[in-house]
């Protein structure tokens, strides 16, 4: 007995311990604890560290985890990896609390009569493939779907794509990470025709300014906030936060401009105007190296179901662009984008000097946008017109949200459009992947079936009849889920879900697969700075837990297509991986071959000759680069990048007189996405406990509304409940309010818009129109 | 029983003499930041009265800045 008080003693004092380190990380933007995790270890205690990344955001920070007789009980940085030098966040430390939850999803259930039956495994995966053939017979091919993640692993992202378009021979394969970067994709291949930054985080020991375009990395990705904080302070480099909403990042700081929402669009076009008006043009980079385009205008936001957009490029010359520009002088975008002309002038002066070092970096803030492919575009302009790009140091750098929505979204290409090296829509790309998947060519559709709005909407219209979700929690996470949540509850659709935990989503399914958390299996990840990251199996995971790629790949051979699927239960991550790496073979994606990631903490491609690429595109560094110039932009058939002319335009739903309000969603540093992680960790959960919604503190006053108060927020689409928040976590704007979307029990997308980007078909959370009131 | 966390921030430039000095106080077990003048800080004692005996012997050392109480548990002793 006495030796339970003294555990639960020292468990209470590593939650208060924890509890001090949360409340520091809210307070005081990109704060470290490093070794925590070491201090609270047993002198005696025996452990086998092993290597892999962390579970959540993108960043891909290196951990270790501490295993003894054959359970997860530490975790601590890794110093090897050049991410995060031995440094973790708040959610990295903790990570490994969630997969105690009680609640865990340890063996399948299949729902019989409206309750779910506790099923042999094998007897549930018998029935998922029994039900995925008897759809396909009845319904036709495109009459099922799968929709995965960006935290699956590399193998798993490719056995489901080997499955769905290999084998059964359907594009009805899409990813969450269709929410979160597709409009990065979009910006990326527009205007350099090769996905994924051209730079590395090493970036961030050489800028001399950074300037965050709607991103408030001091939460969402706080160790690399860390790195530039540390060189604030070391050099003098300087931290130019430009967002709609004052957040940690903002008061971190040397610079906060706020703007308007949608004007980012008006504003990246000024700064161009100036630069080009100042002579700070670089004149021989852009020669040699830049070609000039205009696409559509006027494309719609994607509202309507089966809405279809191709854009026609055109290419024009740098005096028409110079012309289009006209409209956007810093004197006319700041009548309508709140930012002041001396803002804008100042922006544009840290690009416009030769002799100041930019990095750009965004995340969200753009690319869940209406326009986010084009105001990726207009940013990769201004780096473009002045020559700052693929230098230490200097590049724009879109940031991921998901530990693995590079490796395996972007690169193994779980997107309806995307193949494991290219597109569908590419004769070359089709033969490709039917050579290496060993079958016909004629499997695999020449056209793009459903992203992720207009899946669940297919879902909805009943069009999709078999659907299978890993990984991931649309029915929280999809924008204006009061329309797909019915959507998935309705009889015409077989559900299944696989996953770690119980979700919203979880709880619409005829199926749940328990699945394995990613230490309990082996894997890789791919960050956003192009890095593998390997690691092996750590700990057996309860019950029937099993690895997701190992449930594809049993499903694929109770559906006849064993022998496409020949691995081995024991080294199926190997063999995937090997057969995947055929895809890039080359100097401008080559992938590390096993033994090296085995060894290192992440390797990025390209890796050519045993060494790492670091800053894509640049001669000096690159080896892909061959038309005998500095830099080579080789993803375009030209070898320039596009300089694209794209305009502002408006937002589909603007506040009017009866919703006056523009609503804004995001995340919080103690909660990853929609929560059903680190709402299992104790001291995070009780650190944030739930939602609220932020207002600027003169339209609470002007309404009569106090902290913590109910209100209740309604949208043309639904409603939801929540305390008020006033001069708390983040400061909104006059006219806008800001709230977390982690909360399953205050679902705020029930209230958002699901317009999307044409190009991306990403969904823009930032912006929709609501009114406020007391519930 | 209690048990409290804090955090304590250090005159700029004193952690380390800070950290130092909560150490001494045995009752104390700190965990400094790595970037900032910060201290994350859980006290152990027997009872209130002890309990706030340490937190005035916490408040009078010169390093300290401002002590902010994060959260605090009552538990039985072993």
């Amino acid at each position: 007995m006495n030796k339970s008080a003294t555990n639960r003693r020292s468990f209470i004092k590593k939650m208060a311990m924890m509890s001090a380190m949360t409340a520091a990380s809210s307070m005081f933007p990109g704060i470290l604890f490093a070794n925590e995790q070491e201090k609270g270890i047993p002198e005696d205690a025996n452990l086998d560290w092993k290597k892999g990344p962390c579970r959540f955001c993108g960043v891909g920070c290196g951990i270790l985890v501490g295993t003894e007789n054959g359970k997860a009980v530490a975790v601590k940085g890794d110093p090897n990896s050049s991410v995060n030098k031995g440094l973790l966040c708040v959610k990295g430390y903790h990570q490994i609390m969630c997969i105690q939850s009680k609640d865990r999803l340890t063996h399948a259930l299949v729902k019989k009569n409206g309750s779910y039956v506790r099923t042999p495994i094998n007897d549930a995966l018998d029935l998922v493939a029994s039900k995925m053939k008897e759809t396909i017979t009845n319904h036709g091919k495109d009459s099922v779907a799968m929709y995965t993640s960006g935290q699956s692993t590399i193998p798993e992202g490719y056995i489901a794509s080997k499955l769905m378009k290999g084998a059964i021979g359907t594009n009805n394969l899409d990813c969450n990470a269709r929410l979160c970067m597709a409009s990065a994709v979009t910006g990326f291949l527009t205007s350099f025709g090769a996905d994924e930054p051209m730079g590395c985080y090493e970036d961030i020991d050489h800028a001399d300014y950074f300037v965050t375009w709607g991103n408030n990395m001091a939460e969402m990705h706080p160790v690399l906030f860390s790195r530039m904080l540390e060189q604030k302070a070391l050099r003098g480099a300087k931290i130019i936060d430009f967002a709609t909403r004052t957040t940690r990042s903002s008061t971190a700081s040397d610079r906060s401009i706020l703007f308007e929402p949608q004007t980012d669009l008006a504003v990246a076009n000024a700064i161009c105007y100036e630069i080009i008006k100042n002579g700070w043009v670089n004149r021989s980079f852009v020669e040699k190296h830049c070609s000039f385009s205009k696409g559509l205008t006027d494309m719609g936001y994607g509202l309507e179901d089966h809405y279809e957009f191709t854009d026609k490029p055109q290419k024009i010359d740098f005096e028409a662009y110079k012309e289009f520009l006209k409209d956007y002088s810093p004197e006319l975008v700041a009548k309508y984008s709140k930012v002041s002309v001396r803002d804008i002038k100042y922006l544009a002066s840290i690009y416009g000097d030769p002799n100041i070092k930019v990095v750009s970096y965004w995340c969200m803030g753009m690319n869940q946008h209406t326009r986010g492919t084009w105001i990726n575009n207009l940013v990769y302009n201004i780096h473009l017109l002045t020559g700052k790009i693929s230098q230490p140091g200097n590049g724009p750098f879109s940031l991921t949200g998901q530990p693995s929505a590079c490796g395996t979204a972007r690169e193994v290409g779980t997107f309806t459009h995307k193949l494991p090296h290219g597109v569908v829509t590419n004769q070359e790309d089709r033969e490709m992947a039917a050579r290496i998947w060993k079958v016909p060519v004629e499997n695999i559709p020449s056209k793009p079936t459903y992203h992720a709005t207009e899946m669940f909407r297919a879902v909805d219209r009943g069009d999709i009849k078999f659907i299978w979700v890993q990984a991931t929690n649309p029915l929280v996470s999809l924008p204006k889920t009061s329309r797909y949540r019915p959507g998935m509850e309705k009889e015409s659709c077989f559900v299944v879900v696989s996953d770690v935990f119980p979700t919203p989503t979880s709880d619409v399914a005829d199926v749940i697969l328990p699945a394995s958390w990613h230490i309990e299996k082996g894997g890789l990840y791919g960050n956003s700075e192009r890095r593998t990251q390997y690691w092996d199996k750590m700990v057996e995971g309860p019950g029937e837990t099993t690895p997701d790629a190992w449930m594809f790949i049993e499903v694929a051979k109770r559906m006849g297509y064993g022998d496409l699927f020949p691995y081995s239960k024991e080294n199926h991550v190997e063999e995937i991986f090997n057969e995947y790496r055929q895809f890039h073979e080359g100097a401008k994606h080559g992938m590390a071959p096993l033994e090296v990631l085995k060894k290192e903490s992440g390797v990025i491609w390209p890796y050519v000759n045993g060494k790492s690429t670091q800053w894509r595109f640049n001669a000096k560094y690159d080896p892909a680069c061959s038309n005998g110039e500095d830099f080579h932009f080789y993803g375009k058939p030209d070898g320039k990048a596009v300089i694209w002319q794209r305009p502002f335009e408006e937002a589909p739903e603007k506040p009017d007189q009866e919703y006056p309000f523009w609503l804004n969603t995001g995340r919080v540093i103690e909660h990853w996405h929609t929560g059903s992680m680190t709402r299992r960790i104790p001291v995070l959960h009780q650190a944030m406990p739930n939602a609220y919604v932020e207002f600027h503190p003169d339209d609470a006053k002007t309404l009569g509304i106090r902290n913590g108060e109910n209100i209740k927020i309604t949208s043309r689409r639904g409603s939801c409940n929540l305390p008020a928040s006033i001069n708390e976590r983040g400061l909104p704007t006059k006219g806008q309010i800001f709230v977390p979307f982690f909360d399953e029990n205050m679902l705020i997308n029930d209230v958002t818009l699901d317009a999307f980007c044409p190009i991306s078909k990403e969904p823009d959370y930032k912006k929709c129109a609501v009114k406020v009131e007391k519930a | 029983m209690p048990i409290k966390s804090y955090l304590a921030l250090s005159i700029s430039g004193r952690k380390e003499e800070l950290m130092t000095a909560l150490r001494n106080l045995h009752q104390c077990e700190v965990v400094p930041a790595k970037n900032q003048d910060v201290l994350a800080l859980v006290t152990d004692t027997p009872n209130e009265k002890e309990d706030d005996i340490l937190k005035e012997k916490i408040e009078a050392l010169d390093s300290l800045k401002l002590l902010s109480l994060v959260s605090g548990f009552d538990t039985p002793h072993n």
